[in-house]
């Protein structure tokens, strides 16, 4: 692949390898692609991270897909037929106890925990975000009242603390998502101070200053975007831990209710014949163990690509 | 716990270290290796070598690697490396750890990192003493004593005590040359040994290093960046650049040194009574690194 | 200075940090009362209602209302909140209609005695693992240690746990089943700790003791395990650092054994903040214990917990969320104090 002649000060005979991994780029966008693809041959050459990312792609084709892959119905069975069954050729992964096809309800139930691990993201990562920001920008009293209240956050028992919120709230998937959202920021907050110290300080942010723009306005427009990328690494890292808190939640019954195929409810209702029919647990434990693992193993491949110090 | 039996003594004839077109390489990051030290060759009786260079010319490379202390991913390589009559590029892991310490020993560059935080000077003294000679606890103790007095500390009952993080640079590193100096070894290397220390200080230091070389028969490679500090106080000098020896005099000969880089750092060294103006610069040419 | 002049310095110095550290402390406890009192009064929709049903009359729910002290203004109510809970008093527990303490004060060995043991196998064996994973770095070794903790913290300990005890309990055969202990031996027995382990070796019941041991040790394998993935993972980060610092290139140089350098100088450096990964793990462990005490019907908080909530009995969630927080923050504490006894740069600072 030969360098494109409209590509911005392309040397001739220079390939597009060339170009990307430049010492010396000849503009922003070079040195930022540049930037990027070297991140990308990091990550890429990171077997265990590859993985990880066949599997989340995986699981979003499959939650994308789900009507058209499960080959029965999720939610209705066959009481008298096909009630507890062993996996077999016709059951994969066997049968509950109210004769459904268990392939076809962790199939469904890739659904909500992409739901769960997505709403938990756009929920705290903003307010550990905006929590991160005002008090590394605006400093002084802000700051050490916001950073002790994290800090206080940070000290508490996460798991029993969204227990008592789904307590108070009401079992529910909503509630739960709700209550590992609020239990979840604080990190984030930590994260976006510390990026917005050292942005404060830059020349740039002195002459968007200097034009006048409004505290508020710096935050928003130009502190947060560029915090937003090691946010996003650090919330990766982090939903593994959702996802098992969720599934947690499930098992105990305040998560998604019945009939929903909920894999960590699943699990509480295969728990009822683990002696004798340990399949009805086991598919959906596994479900959740092949997500998670997969979600650390990004996050990990994620680390070490974009910092170079975390590989070691 | 000696040296292994089977290692011949030494002869009073050979020299005590012979290295030979000594190299260390270390990985370069996206591929390829960078060399640190490039060809260096030297031998050492019992005399007291200079080593002068700027900052990066592979100094202390040269020391480690004679010492078998290269980082992991570091590469060494030599025709020769002999420490009376040893081969060191044939030694097993163990032999030359045993050498360590106890026949060579090496003051590391920086007393602030190369003492451990959370272990009190006095019981990292012991600690090298007691890997090298079977001892009670209370004589090795009596001895660390001994040899924190000798290298001028006035309080060592105190000293032995305290944490690197409790003691000032200057007698961090005095504790350092103790603690190397402490098993009696035949050949120190002294890496900066003194950059820490006030003159007067600095003199008894080097006076105490003086007097092994002359009374004990030690063999001391002091490296350093003081070319004055050097050429006053070693019997010969190897001035390195890039990773090789580009001149090597004796130090009452400096005056006569050949190699433009040599005369550069001379001519950088204030003369009473000369005028510094303009203040003077190193050139540095790029064929000198070939 | 004399060294009882730099006695004194150090201890003012101390009790000096030692006071800043009691009033985060003190706010931090202040800040998990404001949320388990904001949980408990102000988000379900009418505690009273709860109480009464929806369908009680008008001047039933206006005396509740005040017998609960919920007519007075928000902050009186959180004051006396936090004066009662100061003095142990939850309330009562709708579910055992005992004082919540004293239910609590029932079920916390149990816990206590499974998190210890998992704590001390995950330690154990994970700091060792992740010193081991630091030395042959890069090694196949580094490789499976760190696959084997990857899969204990991806892996769902209650689905973990139901697995083992069909292959070990149901199948094998190699462990006791679900609960503290066999039935027969459950009334004979003296509680004087509450520790069965402890109990039945005093009394030199060692039927009873093995009897014991073989309910515990699955559990406390798995929150073991559990533990181990962070404590090694964390342990071998911090070795790699250590093992780079200079002091271990002079440690080399002294002449001394790579494995003298590695426990006695690199991992006594490492342990300064290893110390608090394993108070907050330990920490971890008590509150997992709301999941494996589900699994194994394990007669501890966390079960009380969990069936405290299934049967929305908010006095006790609420006071077993305090009393796990309150040991969060005293672990807090503990590590600090641990990390400046092993840290001697902190002692003068
Ligand atoms: N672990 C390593 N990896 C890569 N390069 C290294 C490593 N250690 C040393 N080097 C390189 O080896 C070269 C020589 O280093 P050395 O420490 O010997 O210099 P020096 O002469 O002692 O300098 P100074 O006077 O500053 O102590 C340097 O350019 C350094 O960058
Ligand atoms: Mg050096």
């Amino acid at each position: 692949m030969t360098a494109n002649a409209t590509r911005n000060g392309a040397v001739p005979g220079e390939t597009l390898r060339d170009w990307l991994i430049s010492d010396r780029p000849r503009s922003r966008r070079q040195a930022s692609v540049g930037r990027a693809y070297r991140a990308w041959r990091g990550f890429s050459s990171n077997r265990l991270a590859m993985l990880g990312l066949v599997i989340v792609v995986g699981l979003v084709l499959v939650a994308i897909f789900a009507n058209l892959l499960s080959p029965y119905s999720p939610y209705i069975g066959d009481l008298r037929t096909t009630r507890l069954l062993p996996p077999s050729p016709a059951h994969w992964f066997g049968t509950d106890d109210q004769g459904r096809d268990i392939l076809s309800r962790i199939i469904q139930g890739s659904r909500i925990t992409l739901f769960v691990v997505v709403l938990v993201a756009i929920l705290a990562a903003p307010i550990g975000l905006a929590v991160g920001t005002v008090a590394g920008y605006s400093g002084g009293l802000i700051d050490a009242a916001l950073m002790r209240i994290t800090d206080i956050f940070l000290a508490f028992p996460r798991l029993i603390l969204a227990l008592a919120f789904v307590a108070a709230l009401g079992p529910g998937i909503e509630n739960a998502v709700l209550a590992i959202a609020i239990t979840s920021w604080p990190p984030y907050a930590r994260i976006a101070r510390a990026e917005t110290l050292t942005i404060r300080q830059t020349d740039y942010i002195a002459a968007v200053q200097l034009i006048g723009a409004s505290p508020w306005r710096i935050v928003l427009r130009h502190i947060m975007p560029l915090c937003v990328a090691s946010v996003i690494v650090r919330v990766t890292l982090d939903m593994a831990g959702i996802i098992l808190t969720a599934a947690g939640l499930g098992f105990l019954g305040l998560g998604a209710q019945p009939p929903m195929p909920e894999w960590g409810a699943m699990i509480a209702n295969g728990r009822l014949y683990v002696l004798d029919q340990w399949w009805v647990a086991a598919a959906p434990g596994a479900a959740i163990f092949v997500v998670s693992l997969a979600f650390n193993l990004l996050g990990d491949g994620l680390r070490d690509a974009l910092d170079p110090r975390a590989a070691k | 716990m000696n040296a292994p039996p089977h290692l011949p003594s030494r002869s009073p004839y050979d020299p005590m270290l012979v290295v030979e077109d000594l190299r260390v390489s270390f990985p370069r990051r996206g591929g390829g290796r960078t060399e640190a030290v490039r060809g260096v060759s030297f031998t050492l009786g019992r005399e007291r070598l200079g080593i002068v260079g700027e900052s990066g010319s592979g100094k202390s490379q040269t020391g480690r690697a004679i010492l078998g202390l290269t980082a992991p991913e570091g590469r060494v390589s030599a025709r020769r490396l002999m420490f009376n009559g040893v081969d060191l590029m044939h030694c097993t892991p163990r032999e030359r750890r045993l050498l360590r310490g106890g026949r060579i020993a090496m003051v590391l560059q920086d007393p602030k990192y190369s003492l451990n935080p959370v272990m009190t000077i006095g019981d990292q003294i012991v600690e090298t003493l007691r890997a090298h000679t079977r001892m009670s606890f209370s004589e090795a103790r009596t001895r660390a004593m001994a040899a924190l007095e000798s290298v001028q500390i006035d309080d060592p009952k105190r000293v032995y005590t305290l944490y690197p993080h409790e003691v000032s640079g200057g007698m961090g590193q005095r504790a350092m040359i103790a603690m190397m100096l402490i098993a009696n070894p035949d050949l120190l290397i002294a890496d900066e040994p003194t950059s820490a220390l006030d003159v007067t200080v600095q003199l008894q230091v080097l006076a105490v290093l003086d007097a092994l070389v002359v009374e004990r028969g030690m063999g001391l490679i002091f490296i350093s960046h003081d070319l004055r500090l050097v050429s006053t106080f070693c019997d010969r000098i190897l001035v390195m650049y890039a990773g090789q020896v580009v001149e090597e005099v004796s130090a009452g000969r400096l005056a006569d040194a050949k190699h433009p880089y040599t005369r550069g750092l001379l001519n950088c060294v204030p003369k009473l009574g000369a005028s510094v103006h303009p203040l003077p610069t190193l050139d540095r040419l790029p064929e000198w690194a070939l | 200075m004399s060294t009882g002049g730099r006695g004194d310095v150090r201890l003012l110095r101390a009790s000096n940090a030692l006071g800043r550290f009691l009033v985060v402390i003190l706010l931090t406890y202040l800040g998990l009362l404001a949320v388990t009192f904001f949980i408990g009064r102000v988000i379900p929709i009418d505690p009273v209602l709860a109480i009464v049903g929806d369908r009680a009359p008008e001047h039933v729910i206006a005396r509740v209302r005040e017998e609960l002290g919920l007519n007075k203004p928000l902050w009186e109510q959180f004051y006396i909140y936090v004066s009662k809970v100061l003095q142990g008093d939850f309330g009562r527990s709708v579910l055992t209609s005992n004082p919540v303490m004293q239910d609590i004060r029932r079920t916390f060995p149990a816990t206590l005695e499974l998190a210890t043991l998992g704590i001390i196998i995950g330690a154990g064996i994970g700091v060792p693992l992740g010193v081991w994973a630091a030395v042959r770095r890069g090694r196949l070794v580094d490789q499976i240690i760190r696959i084997v903790g990857l899969v204990g913290y991806s892996v769902p300990i209650f689905w973990l746990g139901l697995m083992a005890l069909v292959v070990f309990y149901a199948r094998l055969g190699w462990v006791g089943g679900p609960g503290r202990i066999d039935v027969v031996y459950e009334y004979t027995l003296v509680p004087v700790t509450g520790l069965l382990l402890l109990d039945t070796a005093r009394a030199g019941e060692w039927e009873a003791f093995a009897n014991a041991l073989s309910h515990l040790i699955l559990p406390a394998s798995l929150l073991g395990y559990f533990a181990l993935a962070y404590i090694s993972r964390m342990t071998r980060s911090f070795m790699l650092n250590e093992l780079a610092q200079e002091y271990v290139v002079a440690a080399r140089a002294k002449g001394l054994s790579e494995s003298r350098i590695i426990w006695r100088h690199a991992l006594r450096n490492a342990m300064v903040p290893l110390v608090t990964v394993i108070a907050l793990s330990y920490a971890g462990l008590l509150e997992g214990s709301v999941l494996t005490e589900t699994v194994f019907s394990w007669p501890g908080l966390g079960l009380y917990i969990t069936n405290s909530l299934q049967n929305a009995d908010m006095n006790a969630v609420l006071g077993g969320t305090i009393i796990v927080g309150s040991i969060f923050i005293g672990l807090n504490l503990l590590s600090d104090l641990l990390y400046t006894l092993l840290d001697p740069r902190t002692r003068t600072r």
